[in-house]
């Protein structure tokens, strides 16, 4: 192999690109403790081993079964996730101050955990890459994936195991651990999802009648949307989650788009979308509240109370500015959750506006590279499956910046790869484990035809 | 800590993340634009084209030796021509078909292909091919398929517009 060939090896432009993301996720971990504690934090070295080691075993895994995935999106993914790990740990050293301060007991610290968590997720996206060596396999699961998939969304309901935490019935509690279902739940939901519409999209995409320009479906082709819009509408109602329902249904709504090209499903989906959230808001309190909170943050009464945590994200991002109060330097404990759903506010605070931009590109790029995947593979099946997971990643991602900006209602979805929280980032993992096992195929250069082919004739009669 | 190490350590973090950025998009730059492709050795069309106006020389990639005769058990099927090539599925112990129905291990979405169009498949350690009735037909290299015909590595097995062969 020459110079130039070896360079133009994807796995090696990801070399040097994951060298760097580990680069800046030890710049990132060693500025908060110079801020902190004025010096270099101890187990600094350690760490960045710990992490290096994680990510090299994603990387060589890639090398060996997935040799032309797309480069950009394991470093940027370990980014992401090094730098939320930089930022949970700098929320823990705050927690810990308060406490001192206050002379109580400090809370259990969040990072070490977090960083269990990825272990985990990286160990996944290593089974999954081996044990997945064609993607076009899961589309046998389709019908097991969408059992597995209603059964995790329903598996917190079950009494004994789920359990509430903060009015949201999205838990379940195994042996000391708690785990959110619902995040696994939506890969397998992808998967269903995908492998249904190839099966029946000429038949969604077809068979219509046109009315004032615009294809309409027949009634009875209707149902596949009806059930996932009742289906989302039934965890709203009784799980009282609001970020899985609209990433559900917007997701299913997506994909019905790429797989019809009609332009009718995304119009009949934006208005059972508006029907289904009126009734939502007009019958649920809880969703009343945070529809108030969103269009009255600023109240006098609510500033105080519901709102509060809303309102002082506001301000964190505000006090940060263009160029942030620099890690380590500025208040986002204030904010109550700052770790899973405000972790976009402890950004804004600390980075300023530059550096959550940088975030949100980063965000953007692996959302790209995925879409760009699902245009280049050539199976359908592929395309929708990638095109499904890069755009629920995208979905999520506007939710929670949408939601903390106060753009939309909060919702309560977790920030990929960012937030605190096991589930979120082993479930990511495996997503973007899958991600790249469909850009390996779709990138895999095509093999030369045999020379004797080319005099080879033929007759092709066409009925 | 002075202030002054701590804004250059704050702006010297953002600094890199952008470089982060910028190096990651130039990566994906090339593929916006399309890369390079050395032109692909296939008999005539390849023959002909560094000679008629390609100035600058071409290192050529020795071309792959034809799998031609060479004894051995076939691992994979490659879809080397149409809308799939590239494609490719590992051999096992059972058949692979093609056709235009979802089915099929390999679904070739083609006019001149029938929804149960061939049928690849072992026996005793040899690789045959089959036309399961199709209205097109099946060719194992020139001839039409008729009954199950043996295929050897490399032979290409042509199915409307898409060729597929056995590789090692």
């Amino acid at each position: 192999m020459n110079a130039a060939a070896r360079l133009r090896n994807p796995r090696n432009v990801e070399l040097g690109m994951l060298v760097f993301s580990l680069v800046i996720a030890m710049a990132a971990y060693a500025s908060v403790g110079l801020a902190h504690d004025g010096q270099l934090p101890a187990g600094m070295v350690g760490y960045g081993a710990g992490l290096g080691v994680l990510f090299l075993a994603a990387h060589l895994t890639l090398r060996r079964f997935a040799r032309d995935a797309d480069p950009v999106l394991l470093p940027s993914v370990t980014l992401i996730n090094g730098l939320g790990l930089a930022i949970i740990h700098r929320l823990d050293l705050a927690a810990a101050d308060r406490a001192t301060r206050l002379g109580i007991d400090a809370p259990s610290a969040a990072a070490p955990p977090q960083l269990t968590w990825t272990a985990v997720g990286v160990i996944l996206f290593v089974v999954v890459l081996v044990g997945v060596r064609d993607h076009r396999v899961l589309q046998r699961f389709t019908y097991t994936a969408m059992l597995a998939g209603l059964g995790l969304l329903l598996l917190p309901l079950v009494p004994g195991i789920g359990t509430t935490i903060n009015g949201a019935r999205i838990w379940i509690r195994v042996a000391g651990f708690s785990f959110q279902p619902g995040e696994l739940a939506k890969i397998c939901l992808l998967v269903f999802f995908a492998g249904y519409l190839v099966v029946k999209r000429d038949v969604l995409a077809l068979a219509s009648r046109r009315v004032a320009g615009v294809d309409l479906p027949r009634a009875r082709d209707l149902g596949p949307i009806l059930v996932a819009w009742a289906a989302s509408l039934a965890v709203l109602v009784f799980e009282r989650d609001l970020g899985t329902s609209l990433l559900f249904f917007g997701v299913f709504v997506a994909l019905l788009y790429v797989a019809t090209e009609r332009l009718s499903w995304l119009l009949i989906g934006l208005g059972l979308f508006a029907s289904g959230s009126f009734v939502a808001w007009s019958l649920f309190s809880h969703v009343q509240d945070r529809v108030d909170i969103w269009l009255h943050a600023f109240a006098p009464d609510n500033v105080g109370d519901s709102s509060y945590q809303l309102v002082q994200g506001l301000f964190g991002m505000g006090t940060g500015g263009i160029l942030g109060k620099g890690l380590g330097q500025g208040r986002p404990d204030i904010v109550p959750y700052a770790n899973t759903d405000f972790i976009i506010a402890a950004v804004g605070e600390e980075l300023g506006l530059t550096g959550l931009m940088a975030l949100l590109v980063i965000y953007g790029i692996i959302v790209q590279r995925g879409l760009r995947t699902s245009i280049a593979v050539r199976d359908a099946f592929g395309k929708l499956l990638a095109a499904g997971l890069a755009f629920s990643l995208a979905l999520q991602v506007f939710v929670v910046v949408g939601g903390v900006t106060r753009l939309i209602p909060l919702t309560g979805l977790t920030m990929p790869f960012l937030s605190y929280g096991g589930s979120s980032l082993v479930s990511n993992w495996v997503l973007i484990a899958l991600l790249l096992r469909i850009s390996d195929a779709a990138r895999r250069p095509a093999p030369t035809p045999s020379a004797s082919l080319q005099d080879a004739r033929t007759q092709v009669v066409r009925l | 800590m002075s202030e002054l190490t701590l804004t250059i350590i704050r702006l010297g973090f953002l600094a890199v993340l952008w470089l982060f950025v910028i190096t990651a998009v130039s990566v994906m730059r090339s593929d916006l634009f399309g890369r390079r492709v050395a032109p692909r050795p296939s008999g005539k069309k390849a023959a002909a084209a560094p000679t008629a106006k390609n100035a600058r020389p071409v290192k050529e990639a020795k071309p792959p030796k034809p799998a031609k005769g060479k004894r051995g058990v076939p691992s994979s099927l490659v879809v080397t021509q149409g809308a799939l090539s590239g494609t490719t599925v590992r051999l096992a112990e059972s058949a692979v078909t093609l056709g235009r129905s979802q089915d099929s291990t390999i679904v070739l979405d083609d006019d001149y292909v029938s929804s149960r169009h061939a049928r690849v498949f072992p026996r005793d350690g040899q690789w045959f091919v089959e036309d399961l009735g199709s209205t097109n037909g099946t060719y194992l290299d020139r001839t039409k398929v008729s009954g199950a015909m043996p295929v050897k590595i490399g032979m290409p097995i042509r199915i409307g517009k898409t060729v597929v062969e056995l590789r090692k």
